[in-house]
């Protein structure tokens, strides 16, 4: 393999729930906004079908185009409107707006033009205005025209409706509400009369919707208050009646299709359905999970969905039955547990949502599974103190997970529990072996399992701020009757009252080292005996870690005054010391390199290193502007071979760390391109349909067929990612067939374009292949695509520039030729 | 979507004895059915064969009990001096005992009158017994010898001079016709074989044998003798197996459960005590009011009957199976249960089993729909906090967690503030000296604090009143409590301080479990007070 740059990046996707998802017109897609990209899922079997590519910043908006239901508009804060086929993920405009845009709207019977939100020179003033987007076949197409329609409003898209066919605008600030009539070019404000003297009144309007067919505004209050407002044309003789149920922040509003009824949810995580605007006739969906943030219906009106802060997206049909989830990595808390591997599933576990551990698949990066931790109902309440998840680690196998959960109101008072889960090989899951309340007296700060769990007893070992580390060891109950396996507290060992702080086996799970603020005690695991103890005086021990393999005779510390060290534990001494403010030290298991994040003020920087001596082996400036909270060393399914010594540590493992803004990043070799591009795929419509047996089947002896002609028909495979590239062929394939010319006639042209290119062997099969490949691979899995696009990306990259750069124009120009021809032929017919 | 999860209830460790099957079991027992005899009863032993008579031997008598009878159904009282070891064979139908003055008297069980009299034995006869093949009787005496006798022809067979001391217990194979073992104060046990004149197997025990046992299969042995009983392995030639130091008296008897899976042994120290004959665990014990000196169970287990020392027959009897009394309460029709489960699956059908419905608690259905005073209601019935008194603090630990403690105890009248005041004294009086009661109060220390709420009614209800002033004697109570443990724990960690570090390591585990107690009761005891001053 060619030595490449390392770079960082991105994995984990991003949030779902940054603006409300939409239907497609068929309620077969919901297309939400995820970072630069739009996703498009399909809404049965929760798959991600598409993902669409091509923003440069964070998509702000996305809508369908009311001219064609097969087409998609999206906003986003590169200043651009995107125009998307999503039945096949291609872009097919692009009008550049200028300004960053923070909201789409598309009133139902505008002919061309659109309505953005976008800043007013001050840092909160934001304006309606209305862009026409120009007719124009090319691709690239300027809009800069922008009409100013609405001052003051809200940034948020939640804060704008469109109502009555695009008859008026709603707006809502703040403790006021605008109603601009198009037509009229009339604005009408509303305030809240008890605002007028109380500046902090809790009725803030937080969002808005408009009736799709009568003049009705429906708007929720900071208070839990949804408000309808009517008849108001005339700004006195406005009325609104008041719908009260939740009793906190509405979050997001929304009429279903017919207007019969109206959808509100909030913190309680609760959706209400309010039939015929009345109080008393209102249907819930309890237990969402976590906040509703958005809410949306169906153009076909069988669908909602509703985007959480625990970045989900729950399809719920026009009953109010659940019938899909659509999940993301969970980023809504703060991740105390840190980031750990599954040993079994190779997953990346960390808390998710309240109460739950989420098992992350990196590789299909989807989530696995939530594991319920805490067992109890969840309600979601301001200032409520929950029962948090704090500490988990896994045993070396994965047969073992202890779990540290508590609850503290005030400082005297600490609820606190361990549990300890064994993994059951017949349910495939996690089952609650031992629960301990109280493990310690004060806060857990560590828990580590030994490693050596095949041929000995496991043993766990928890540090505690109460000054004491306690063992506890896995012991049959005594009991003649069942075999009560539980975990029993086996030893206490504790060093002057000093506050334990961190605790780490070592590699053979001899030796203990628990650190006691600024000392470190090393301790025997068989006699718990105190072997020996280190002290460096400089600051409390932040991390400590043995070093693996060949390295395992170091013991590493970092402390809070920015100092690294090593012991030699053969010879009990200081080996070395570098001053280096670390805030993530973490040791690949599967070699003997050690990764230290540092932490500066202008980022975070990332060192390798062999505790066998103190030169870096690879450094890399500023990882990321924020602070590294966690970092882990996930294993690779299939080991890398880089022969420098700077990558080598990338061979076995691959790190992965989660900053401060709960980005999780990691590093990789590849080009952005191969990362980050859309390895497209030729997935057709049908393709989102549940996978059958037959297909798996049929997927998998494609697979080996594949494999087997992967060598010999190079240049075959070359040609297909081109196909959807070359927009004259795209053109020519999404054309009905019934108004082409005869394939025959196509043929030759097809023949004659490709035998310019350079690979002469197999060309005249290539154009009718073409078809019949793509037929051919809209049956095969998304993976197996992958694998076949990466394998050619990897070996033709050079190549394909310009060979994609001589058939666009030539054929181009060929297809121009053609619809000159005016398709007189027909008239032969 | 996820239902509504019920409130974990919390459970404490259940300090003191663990109930197991076996206590259950062992248990279930009615109160024993006292007997006076006329002298220590030395013996007493069932009829294998129904109605599952026994033999009790006590002084110079032998009474025959029926199984519920409380005088004896038949004596014999012919013996000129003390009476031992009355035996039945396994038909039932004969009885062999010895005698102070040498003498083996075999009786019928119809008869009075002895049908057959072993003269032999010079010395008092403490054991005698039949062995498998019907025909024969094996004895050992005070006269260190072991005597097998022929009940056709009365006449002697065999006689044993190996033992070196009083031969006062044995046991013949149920299954080998020639096989019989001795126990004597020679510290031995030696097994017979009547086909030579030898003993063919001899271990030692460490202490004057008082009692052995066969097992049924003839594998396993089990001596007692001084405070030790003993099983060894007779197939690995006489290995020891276990040694069993259960008793801190002599163990004086034997016995093994119907089912052979447990093993029984009485003793002077006044305890009966059962073991599992896998893991040789004490499973259950019970207790006497004198030294035992036999014991024995029936068939089925179905009666224990103990003798002492004082001359009391103890007789335990299984408590029959407590019959379901039928209420006549209408039951669905038949069909109801039948609905819909007579249908055969067809080839191309897909089973759907719906979902069982999930039972909700009465408290939960309360706390799913937010109805947290009426929740907090029913927690504290009296019933409720008697019965289930976890449950209670689960509850108000659940309401505490969502916030809304204070709300579910607004709003209260004088009888259900005392109600809640009662849930505090009770909690409070009970289980204070106890590890857990810790747990206990961090549940209501929640509850505590809102109390604070009532503050302005106080003096208006003398109940009331009265109920805070007692509260606020437990609590000082409580507190100078923790203040003498901490003392205690302070003395001790001085005297530990001494000590080697080694030795100090386990205590250190008790300081800090004790510490927080002492300061959350404190910081408890301030709404007490505040509620007293004003």
């Amino acid at each position: 393999m060619v030595e490449e740059r390392v770079r960082v990046v991105r994995c984990g996707g991003s949030l779902l729930n940054f603006r409300r998802a939409v239907f497609s017109a068929d309620s077969k897609y919901i297309f939400c906004v995820s970072g630069d990209f739009i996703k498009v899922y399909s809404s049965t079997t929760e798959e991600c079908v598409h993902v669409l590519h091509g923003h440069k910043n964070l998509v702000s908006g996305i809508l369908l185009n009311p001219n064609n239901h097969l087409q998609l508009y999206s906003c986003s804060f590169d200043g651009t409107i995107k125009l998307w086929d999503y039945l096949d993920g291609i872009l097919i405009k692009t009008f550049t707006v200028g300004p960053k845009l923070h909201a789409l709207f598309i009133p139902p019977h505008a002919e061309d033009s659109v309505f953005l939100t976008i800043l007013k020179e001050d840092p909160d003033v934001f304006q309606l205005v209305s862009v026409k987007l120009p007719k124009s076949s090319s691709q690239n197409v300027e809009a800069r025209e922008r009409t100013f329609v609405l001052d003051y409003v809200n940034r948020s898209p939640k804060c704008i409706d469109f109502g009555n066919e695009g008859d008026y605008i709603a707006a809502v600030r703040d403790f006021y509400l605008s109603v601009y009539f198009l037509k009229k070019k009339k604005t009408c404000n509303f305030t809240l009369p008890s605002t007028k003297n109380k500046k902090n009144a809790r009725n803030r309007f937080t969002c808005v919707a408009c009736h799709p067919k009568e003049d009705c505004i429906a708007s929720g209050h900071m208070d839990g208050k949804i408000r309808l407002w009517r008849n108001f044309h005339d700004e006195k003789q406005y009325t609104y009646t008041c719908l009260h149920w939740h009793h906190d922040m509405v979050m997001d509003l929304a009429f279903t299709v017919s207007g019969s009824s109206l959808l509100s949810g909030g913190r309680e995580c609760v959706l209400v359905e309010w039939r015929d605007g009345a109080e008393k006739n209102k249907e819930f969906l309890p237990r969402l999970g976590s906040t509703i943030e958005h809410i949306s219906v169906s153009p076909a009106g069988d669908l909602f969905c509703t985007s959480h802060s625990d970045n989900k997206i729950t399809v719920i049909q026009r009953n109010l039955d659940a019938c899909a989830v659509i999940q993301g990595l969970v980023k809504d808390r703060s991740i105390s547990t840190g980031l750990m591997v599954d040993p079994k599933t190779k997953a990346l576990v960390l808390n998710g949502k309240p109460g739950h551990l989420q098992f992350y698949s990196l590789q299909g990066d989807k989530q696995l599974y939530n594991l319920d931790i805490i067992q109890q109902e969840y309600i979601n309440d301001d200032g409520l103190i929950q029962i948090e998840l704090k500490k988990a680690a896994f045993s070396h196998s994965g047969t073992w997970l202890a779990t540290v959960e508590q609850r503290q109101e005030n400082p005297s008072e600490l609820e606190m529990q361990m549990k300890l889960w064994v993994y059951s090989k017949k349910t495939q899951g996690f089952s609650l072996n031992t629960k301990i309340a109280m493990p310690h007296d004060d806060h857990i700060t560590a828990l580590c399992f030994n490693n050596a769990e095949n041929y000995e007893r496991p043993m766990l070992v928890t540090a505690s701020r109460d000054g004491h580390f306690k063992v506890w060891v896995l012991a049959d109950d005594s009991d003649i009757y069942k075999k009560a396996i539980g975990w029993t507290c086996d030893f206490v060992g504790s060093y002057h009252k000093y506050q334990a702080t961190n605790c780490c086996f070592s590699e053979d799970s001899s030796l203990l080292a628990v650190s006691f603020e600024e000392i470190v005690t090393v301790w025997d695991s068989e006699t718990w005996e105190l072997k020996c103890t280190f002290c460096q005086r400089a600051g409390k021990i932040r991390h400590l870690c043995f070093g693996r393999l060949t390295c395992s005779k170091f013991l590493l510390g970092t402390t809070e005054n920015a100092i690294l060290c090593c012991w030699n534990l053969l010879s009990c001494s200081l080996q070395w010391s570098a001053k280096l403010n670390v805030s993530v030290l973490e040791a690949d298991p599967y070699s003997d390199h050690v990764a230290a994040v540092m932490q500066s003020a202008a980022g975070s920087d990332l060192f390798v290193f062999k505790p066998s001596e103190p030169r870096p082996l690879y450094v890399q400036r500023t990882i990321s502007r924020e602070e590294v909270q966690w970092g882990v060393f996930v294993p690779r399914d299939v080991p890398e071979s880089f022969t420098s010594e700077a990558h080598q540590w990338l061979n076995r493992s691959q790190f992965y760390f989660l900053t401060q803004s709960q980005c999780l990043l990691t590093f990789s070799t590849k080009s952005p391109e191969e990362k980050l591009t859309p390895t497209s795929k030729q997935l057709l419509a049908e393709e989102s349909l549940p996978t059958t047996p037959f297909s798996l089947i049929l997927g998998k002896h494609r697979q080996q067929q594949d494999a087997r002609s992967s060598e010999t028909s190079e240049n075959e495979l070359v040609q297909l990612p081109l196909t959807e590239n070359i927009p004259a062929i795209n053109e020519l394939l999404h054309t009905p067939a019934h108004v082409l010319p005869s394939a025959s006639f196509l043929c030759s042209l097809f023949v004659n374009s490709l035998l310019l290119s350079k690979e002469t062997k197999s060309a005249e099969e290539v154009p009718d292949e073409v078809d019949m490949e793509e037929n051919k691979d809209s049956d095969d899995s998304d993976e197996e695509n992958d694998v076949t696009e990466k394998a050619q990306e990897t070996h033709n990259t050079d190549l394909r520039d310009d060979v994609i750069h001589q058939l666009s124009k030539y054929e181009e120009k060929e297809l121009r030729k053609f619809r000159k021809v005016d398709y007189s032929w027909l008239a032969a017919l | 979507m996820a239902g509504y999860k019920p409130v974990a209830i919390q459970t404490y460790p259940v300090l003191g004895e663990k109930i197991t099957q076996d206590t259950l079991y062992w248990s279930n027992y009615r109160t024993p059915v006292q007997i006076k005899e006329f002298g220590a009863v030395s013996k007493v032993h069932f009829s294998p064969q129904p109605p599952y008579n026994y033999a009790v031997t006590a002084s110079s008598r032998i009474h025959i009990y029926g199984r519920y009878s409380q005088e004896p159904i038949k004596t014999f009282s012919r013996f000129k001096d003390t009476a031992y070891c009355a035996t039945f064979r396994q038909d039932g139908q004969l009885l062999v005992a010895g005698s102070e003055d040498g003498i083996v008297q075999l009786f019928d069980i119809s008869g009075r009158a002895p049908l057959r009299q072993f003269e032999g034995h010079t010395k008092a006869v403490h054991t005698v017994d039949f062995t498998a093949d019907k025909y024969h009787v094996v004895s050992g005496a005070d006269d260190y010898t072991v005597k097998l006798w022929d009940i056709p022809n009365s006449k002697e067979i065999l006689t044993f001079k190996e033992h070196s001391d009083y031969v006062r217990c044995g046991c013949a194979s149920k299954l080998n016709p020639d096989l019989f073992v001795t126990g004597s104060y020679d510290h031995t046990v030696k097994m017979f074989d009547a086909r030579t004149n030898k003993n063919v197997l001899c271990v030692e025990h460490g202490q004057p044998v008082e009692s052995v046992l066969l097992f049924p299969s003839g594998g396993l042995l089990v001596s007692s003798g001084g405070r030790y009983v003993k099983v060894w392995d007779m197939l690995k030639g006489g290995q020891l197996l276990v040694s069993l130091k259960n008793h801190h008296k002599t163990v004086t008897c034997l016995c093994l459960s119907s089912s052979g899976q447990r093993l029984l042994s009485g003793s002077l120290d006044r305890k009966v005590k059962v073991y599992s004959t896998t893991s040789y665990k004490v499973v259950h014990s019970y207790d006497y009011t004198a030294s035992i000196l036999s014991l024995a169970l029936s068939h089925e287990d179905e009666t224990i009957v103990v003798g002492m020392t004082n001359g009391i027959l103890s007789v335990r009897h299984r408590k029959s199976e407590s019959k379901k009394e039928s209420l006549p309460r209408r039951r669905p029709a038949y069909r109801t249960f039948i609905k819909g489960k007579i249908y055969m699956k067809q080839q191309d059908d897909i089973m759907i089993n719906r979902p069982a419905k999930k039972h909700l608690e009465c408290y939960d259905r309360d706390l799913k729909s937010f109805r947290i005073s009426k929740a907090l209601d029913r927690v504290l019935e009296p019933n409720c906090v008697i019965k289930t008194p976890e449950v209670t603090v689960s509850i108000i630990k659940e309401l505490n967690r969502r916030g809304v403690l204070a709300n579910a105890l607004a709003g209260r009248d004088e009888k259900e503030i005392t109600r809640v005041l009662n849930f505090l004294i009770s909690s409070c009086d009970c289980g204070f000296p106890s590890a857990s009661s810790w747990h206990w109060f961090s549940g209501h220390g929640s509850l505590f604090y809102p109390l604070h709420i009532y503050l302005p009614v106080i003096g208006q209800s003398p109940v009331v009143d009265k109920k805070f002033i007692v509260l606020q004697g437990l609590v000082e109570k409580e507190i100078d409590y923790q203040r003498e443990l901490l003392e205690t724990l302070g003395m001790m960690d001085m005297l530990f301080a001494t000590m080697t570090r080694n030795g100090s390591a386990p205590v250190s585990e008790h300081v800090p479990a004790e510490l927080p107690e002492g300061k959350t009761t404190e910081s408890l005891c301030q709404p007490a007070d505040a509620d007293k001053s004003s």
